[in-house]
């Protein structure tokens, strides 16, 4: 990747052409472009991305992502001189600096630019689009009438299966190897026979992004080699600092680094639980309590979140193991379960300090058969959900306005009404249990703080 | 952070703590030796024996090879040296990252350290154990898993909620055909759906049965296709919290899941599995099958007529009440297609195969090699035949002391005279039968078609470089 930051060459638009508005963003542009407008591009397209990683996790439905995508594209990506292709494509690969340097990073990047890209490609006219697919040279080719003949009623099955209408002879099928829409087969969207994929033309859009994604996808592993090899180096003092800057600048606050967190005590854990624990983190807590045994998505999710409020290693170590211990003995803890509690303190393996996760990791699992993990609004059953806030000592009006949120699909909405109705309080929204977490220790002990600090003093002069 | 091992984690973290990756404690060391009386069916010393006179060595390196120790200029002799194994030793000490360049090195390191598992692992861009000479940051070169077979594992433990006859790491014949469905269902969508070709089905030797498929194709997904592969065996959605537990989507099921039912799920159902696990003979347990229907007339009509007759003793109350209940179902009063659904959504349920999907998912996860020992039941890892799974017994499969002892018995048949000790040990022995199977039913036609490969990228090879030439 080549950026020439204020040089004086004035190129035409590099990689996109003159006559789609997207691109694929094949090669990295020549432009002039100024340092501020380098941080200001990035910043605004950030901005678009994280409005629509908000409307993901809020499960919208996908007519109202489009017309989200499209809001905050007019909103953020306009220039006033006429010249948005360019911001588009230099504002896309700055971030690719930014994103490209952990696995956690890449896929984020990854999935809401692929997310774009979808959103913005489905709301082109057919002409447009097939125009782009002109463009980019892809090779889409309809099958013929005796194809579709042959095969029609797989087709007639899949469009029931999907409740969409059934497609006739004039309707267009592209038959792609599957590789390439995987979309389309993780959800079963798609007939797929002897490897090939039959994409009906309605379903385009996944075709040129799962290209799209594919493509960004090595791109991205290619530019964090690049980036480790010559770019940090180089612009160790020109855009390295921006770049880092831009990265922990938009990721929310991060719970696991830096920050000196108060620790929590062990025997204060249960207490915790009751007030200040979200309903996700409660029901693994208790559910523990309960088995003394969680599957792996429990102990990843629930082992997380303790380290992010403040658990100490040791004090992890012992709590699992009091609970383990009591199913397994505790010597089979050690054994197997002991090296997961350190590897997720960065102690073994990778030595990787993993971080909590959010919401959306969380509303975006799928717990299987024996897993207590994931959000408590979007999988558990209604009358599941019903008990379990209810146990929460909250009331039958509040509970039904709970639900109503959940059915509307607004997990972290309903998260945020659970808080302020069983603390008394607002709150600005919840995206992450250990937000809550701390939101919550803040109202019901908010001198905790100023304690702390009364008890460095009288440690410090009295040594 | 910043760290060139990409995914590598994924492994380290999941090994330790997969409940389905417990198996391998030190069976000799446990001090209550009723379970299973694992003296008897395993022990280091018939281990030895194992890897030193009848483990395949050869069979396995010709199969990770894919071809590629040949001859021919086409092959790529470093290719079997970037596969990592890894072993797990006695005392749960794991290795990992242990490669071979032939099957002779691979047979004196699995000799001399005597593996109680060995897993197989991606085969990367350089060598594994000399990952470190490339991790420093300033390399181009990033140690980065490049091929894997795609694998499934199905394991019974994620059917403890629809089975009545055994729990947790046990298992029986009236279980066991659940493992059979799954054979079946995935067999036949990775060949008709996916077009795959070269698939090894492996008992894991005691719960449950893996699956690689081995085509160059599938070898060479993308951790993001193979996500979407195994994404599409995902029927089952259900947790501890929800009883709702399939979605099949609109108005009708999509041709690979009305296959599946047609074929297989509704006939092993009906047949099998209503009456093996006596589905709807006691309360609780239809109950629970009960909680699928979204109608609450229908479930109290079923409860009325159950809870009054006593008819618990006969075998196929099962079947008899699910007649009933499909005819509720099904009957014209609740024409609406809602609840014919429920039909299908309940077999299902109790049928559809539960892969676990993060085996699958990820180039770098590891997964026991066949022909490996369980040690704690002592069975061997053998090939199933997908064709023939109905007949498959896992409680007939060979321990490693029924082995010893047939090679300590037995005569080698003749007609092996001319051929070397190996050989000779293992036709005393009823790994034989295994091994015939997985060489002609997969080693031999995958060979052939790595042959053509090959051939076929070299002088493609040649091609482009003569009209680079030419240029």
């Amino acid at each position: 990747m080549d950026f020439r930051v204020a040089s004086t060459r004035r190129l035409s638009s590099g990689g996109s052409d003159a006559h789609s508005r997207l691109s694929f963003y094949l090669t990295a542009p020549t432009l002039e472009v100024s340092l501020e407008e380098f941080e200001q591009y990035a910043l605004d397209r950030l901005r678009v991305l994280k409005g629509l990683e908000e409307a993901l996790s809020r499960g919208r439905r996908s007519e109202e992502l489009e017309a989200l995508v499209i809001d905050l594209w007019r909103k953020y990506m306009r220039t006033s001189n006429g010249s948005d292709l360019n911001k588009d494509i230099i504002s896309h690969f700055v971030l690719r600096l930014v994103y490209c340097r952990s696995d956690e990073l890449r896929k984020w990047f990854l999935s809401m630019e692929s997310s774009l890209f979808r959103n913005r490609f489905h709301s082109e006219a057919p002409d447009d689009q097939k125009r782009f697919l002109e463009d980019n040279e892809l090779p889409y080719k309809a099958i013929s009438t005796s194809d579709f003949e042959s095969i029609k009623d797989k087709l007639v099955q899949v469009a029931r299966s999907l409740n969409q209408p059934s497609p006739n002879a004039d309707s267009t099928f592209y038959k792609v190897p599957f590789e390439e829409v995987p979309e389309l087969v993780a959800g079963r969207k798609v007939y797929i026979h002897k490897g090939q994929a039959y994409v009906p033309s309605t379903q385009l859009t996944f075709l040129v992004a799962g290209q799209f994604r594919s493509k960004l996808s090595k791109a991205l592993v290619l530019t964090y080699r690049k980036w480790m090899s010559v770019i940090s180096e180089e612009e160790s003092d020109r855009l390295a600092p921006i770049v880092e800057a831009l990265s922990s600048r938009y990721l929310g606050p991060d719970y696991s680094q830096g920050k000196i967190k108060s620790e929590v005590a062990l025997q204060d854990m249960d207490d915790l639980a009751k007030t200040s624990f979200p309903l996700c983190m409660r029901h693994l807590f208790f559910k523990l309590r309960e088995e003394h045994h969680l599957k792996h998505g429990g102990r990843q999710q629930l082992g997380l979140f303790l380290k992010g409020v403040g658990l100490k290693l040791e004090d992890a170590l012992a709590f699992w193991r009091s609970e383990f211990g009591q199913k397994m003995g505790v010597e089979r803890f050690d054994k197997e379960y002991a090296y997961n509690i350190r590897h997720n303190y960065g102690k073994e393996g990778k030595r990787t300090d993993y971080t909590p996760f959010s919401c959306n990791k969380i509303i975006l699992s799928t717990p299987g058969v024996g897993d207590h993990h994931g959000c408590p609004y979007r999988h558990f059953s209604e009358e599941n959900l019903r008990a379990a806030l209810g146990s929460m000592h909250l009331g039958v009006r509040i509970v039904d306005e709970i639900l109503e949120k959940v059915r509307n699909r607004h997990y972290q909405v309903a998260c945020s009404l659970t808080f302020e109705a069983t603390h008394g309080s607002q709150t600005i929204g919840i995206n992450h249990p250990n937000q809550y977490f701390e939101q919550s220790r803040k109202i019901l002990q908010p001198k905790v703080p100023q304690e702390l600090a009364n008890d460095n003093t009288e440690t410090t002069t009295a040594s | 952070m910043g760290q060139p091992h990409v995914d590598a984690m994924e492994v380290d973290s999941s090994r330790n703590v997969r409940d389905s990756t417990t198996d391998y404690m030190q069976v000799d060391e446990l001090p209550a030796p009723e379970q299973n009386k694992p003296a008897d069916v395993f022990s280091p010393e018939y281990l030895r024996l194992y890897y030193s006179r009848l483990f395949p060595y050869s069979d396995m390196c010709k199969w990770l090879s894919y071809g590629n120790d040949g001859k021919h200029p086409g092959c790529d002799s470093s290719y079997l040296n970037r596969r990592e194994f890894s072993f797990t030793l006695d005392h749960d000490i794991y290795v990992r990252y242990v490669s071979f360049r032939n099957a002779s090195e691979m047979e004196s390191s699995i000799r001399d350290r005597c593996p109680y598992k060995i897993d197989i692992g991606a085969v990367y861009n350089v060598d594994p154990a000399k990952r470190t000479a490339y991790a420093s940051s300033g390399s181009e070169k990033v140690f980065a898993p490049v091929e894997r077979e795609l694998v499934f594992d199905v394991d019974m433990t994620d059917y403890d909620d629809i089975r009545f006859c055994c729990t947790g790491a046990d298992i029986c014949l009236k279980c066991w055909p659940l493992m059979t469905i799954a054979i079946k269902v995935l067999d036949t969508a990775l060949r008709e759906d996916f077009g795959f070709e070269h698939i090894l089905w492996v008992y894991s030797g005691r719960r449950g049965v893996h699956c690689w498929v081995c085509d160059v194709k599938a070898r060479r997904l993308t951790n993001e296709q193979r996500a979407a592969v195994a994404e599409y065996f995902r029927v089952y959605k259900g947790n501890e919290n929800n009883t709702k537990k399939v979605s099949l989507g609109g108005s009708a099921m999509h041709p690979s899941l009305l296959r599946a039912y047609v074929e297989v799920l509704r006939p092993f159902f009906e047949d099998q599995i209503l009456s093996n696990q006596g589905l709807l003979q006691f309360e609780e347990r239809y109950g629970k099958l009960l909680d699928m229907i979204q109608d609450d007339g229908i479930v109290a009509q079923a409860q009325d007529r159950w809870q009054s007759s006593r008819r618990s003793s006969e075998t196929d109350v099962s079947v008899a009440r699910w007649k009933q209940l499909k005819n509720l179902l099904e009957s014209g009063k609740h024409k609406g297609s809602g609840l014919r659904r429920c039909v299908e959504e309940i077999i299902f349920s109790y049928t559809y195969p539960r892969v676990d999907f993060e085996v699958s998912k990820h180039m770098n996860h590891l997964l026991k090699a066949p022909f490996c020992v369980h040690p704690k039941t002592g069975r061997i890892c053998v090939p199933i035949d997908a064709e023939e799974c109905d007949r498959f017994d896992p409680t007939a499969v060979p321990t490693v002391a029924d082995l010893i002892e047939e090679l300590n018995k037995g005569e080698a048949s003749l007609s092996n005279v001319a051929q070397n000790q190996k050989e000779r040990d293992i036709s005393k022995t009823s790994l034989m039968k295994s091994i015939e199977l997985f060489r002609t039913q997969f080693l031999n036609p995958l060979l052939k078609s790595c042959k053509a490969d090959v051939e076929n990228s070299y002088t493609e090879k040649l091609h482009n470089t003569q009209t680079k030439l030419d240029w």
